[in-house]
């Protein structure tokens, strides 16, 4: 079994569950709709500095969203398909693509915890590293074995 | 009503207000989750409870055929559209309805969808929404309310950033292929902060102000923008920035035109597989032009210019649509082609003047994209590959 560390930052929850996975800190602002692949949950903006990682089952650290209103339906779309992110890290509250997580709770599709964390939170850890989200909005460090 | 009140607590708004009118993005099929949400809320019986229009669908209804895809694909997505439709919504399937006689009043608080027409109705009809998402758009349209938050507060719509664009040449500044260059700058210069642009020619017209919009909702998260002498909130700067000093200012030189001219094409001059106009939809304006420039022409790969049924309809009627398809040219309406399968399925190179096709193209096409002004587009698509006009960018 392996335990959680001491929270390495805590945000303002937008939505509650938990959510465990690799860290993935896109390196841009993004737009899931023309910037995330709703059939596979790649990046498939081949300008953005990311392109081609995928989201799915990361916990997702996106400090900025931008463009598409549209970017909602494709998180529904990848939350439908069990291919979206294990959670959203948010560098500010985004009613546009929290409403794809919304929704996915509404129709029965599995949630995601969506959590605000002010840009600019040092990242003291490296993309890759397995983390986990609290109910509380806290971000731990999965310590294998622990 | 649950939606809009989750959303109201996930912005910290206090209360909801009463909105007058809707336009809703939703519509359009990204997957089965999205039609499954629509058809539940017309089990529920839902109505709108405000007029309420619609952006593009996945197809066009106008033009069958025109739109490829498995079976699977074009079924659903028609039973999207025709959800929304049972919900009371009218099918105007276009992005610029307001230049489709959907256009709301200075101070008028109303729930917009897409992020063009959300600029749009803000910066330039002086109408108040926030981005309103994705099934946010259809539940405020559903029960006439909206999160009473952001926009629609007198207090964040004023500019705190000025952009100054004296720096660059009066002609420049009055070039149709400015505005898209000018968005998509502006988009990545200030994010989502709302900036009140000085040094634009009064006369500058709806359609470029348009382009401006969409290319600053595609690169950025503008839902705003002043510009002054010339939008209703800002008949000077100082009433743009509520008499308070901006938090900055950033003077546009020329060499960041030429920086983002050089990102808006992903791939170099050569040959073109198609050319690609109306995003946002085209305008009257926008058709007239074509045609005039297009006489005696005739286009060697495949020429789309998407639009909205009710301009075409008009410009039909003035026998512009006989001239134009003579020529090559591709009507799409109720659609356009990035969001539904329409260009060769082979590939290769798109033109465009759109700021937002020209940003969106890549990355949901997999066409490579180089901008270039309407005039340009004209004569490469004439061609069969790029041809720079050399007085376009001096």
């Amino acid at each position: 079994m392996s335990g959680t560390g001491a929270p390495i930052a805590t945000g303002r929850v937008l939505l509650s569950g938990t959510g465990r996975g690799p860290l993935l800190r896109l390196q841009a602002p993004i737009s899931f709709w023309g910037g995330v692949d709703a059939a596979t949950g790649a990046v498939c903006d081949p300008r953005h500095p990311d392109h081609g990682r995928s989201l799915t089952g990361s916990v997702a650290w996106i400090e900025s969203t931008i463009g598409s209103s549209s970017s909602s339906s494709v998180l529904l779309e990848l939350l439908r398909l069990g291919l979206g992110p294990a959670a959203l890290l948010l560098g500010r509250a985004d009613p546009i693509l929290s409403l794809g997580a919304v929704v996915a709770v509404e129709l029965g599709y599995a949630g995601i915890p969506v959590v605000e964390l002010p840009a600019g939170v040092p990242a003291r850890v490296p993309d890759g590293t397995l983390v986990e989200v609290g109910s509380d909005g806290a971000l731990h460090l999965v310590i294998a074995g622990a | 009503m649950r939606i809009v009140t989750e959303a109201a607590r996930l912005l910290g708004a206090d209360r909801l207000i009463r909105v007058r009118s809707a336009h809703i993005d939703g519509c359009l099929y990204h997957g089965d989750g999205g039609v499954e949400f629509a058809e539940r809320l017309v089990q529920e019986g839902g109505k709108v409870k405000v007029p309420t229009t619609l952006n593009v669908g996945a197809l066009d209804l106008l033009h069958p055929g025109r739109v490829r895809g498995d079976a699977h694909r074009l079924e659903m997505s028609r039973r999207l559209m025709d959800a929304y439709l049972a919900l009371g919504c009218s099918p105007t399937w276009t992005c610029a309805p307001y230049q489709s006689g959907h256009r709301p009043a200075v101070g008028e608080q109303v729930a917009w969808g897409e992020s063009n027409a959300v600029a749009f109705a803000n910066s330039v009809l002086g109408a108040r929404t926030n981005r309103y998402g994705d099934f946010l758009d259809i539940a405020c349209a559903l029960v006439g309310r909206a999160p009473h938050v952001g926009l629609h507060l007198d207090r964040a719509r004023h500019a705190t950033v000025v952009v100054d664009t004296s720096g660059l040449s009066e002609r420049l500044r009055d070039l149709d292929a400015f505005y898209p260059v000018l968005g998509s700058w502006l988009g990545r210069a200030v994010g989502d902060r709302v900036a009140v642009i000085d040094g634009l020619p009064l006369g500058t017209s709806e359609d470029r102000l348009k382009a401006l919009g969409a290319a600053a909702a595609s690169t950025g998260a503008v839902a705003l923008f002043h510009v002054a002498g010339v939008t209703p909130e800002a008949p000077t700067l100082e009433a743009a920035l509520g008499g308070r000093p901006p938090a900055e200012v950033i003077p546009l030189t020329p060499a960041d035109v030429r920086a983002t001219l050089a990102t808006l094409s992903t791939s170099s001059d050569g040959a073109i597989e198609a050319v690609a106009l109306g995003s946002p939809h085209f305008s009257r304006d926008e058709f007239r032009r074509l045609h005039g420039l297009a006489r005696g022409r005739t286009f060697f790969v495949p020429f789309y210019v998407c639009t909205g049924r009710e301009v075409l309809e008009a410009v039909a009627a003035e026998g512009l649509v006989d001239d134009l398809e003579a020529a090559g040219v591709t009507v799409v309406a109720d659609t356009c082609v990035i969001v539904a399968p329409i260009l060769p399925r082979d590939g290769g190179t798109l033109m465009t003047n759109s700021g937002k096709f020209a940003h969106y193209t890549p990355g949901t096409t997999g066409y490579g994209v180089v901008y270039g002004s309407l005039e340009e587009c004209v004569e490469s698509g004439a061609a069969g590959r790029v041809v720079r006009l050399p007085d376009t960018w001096s």
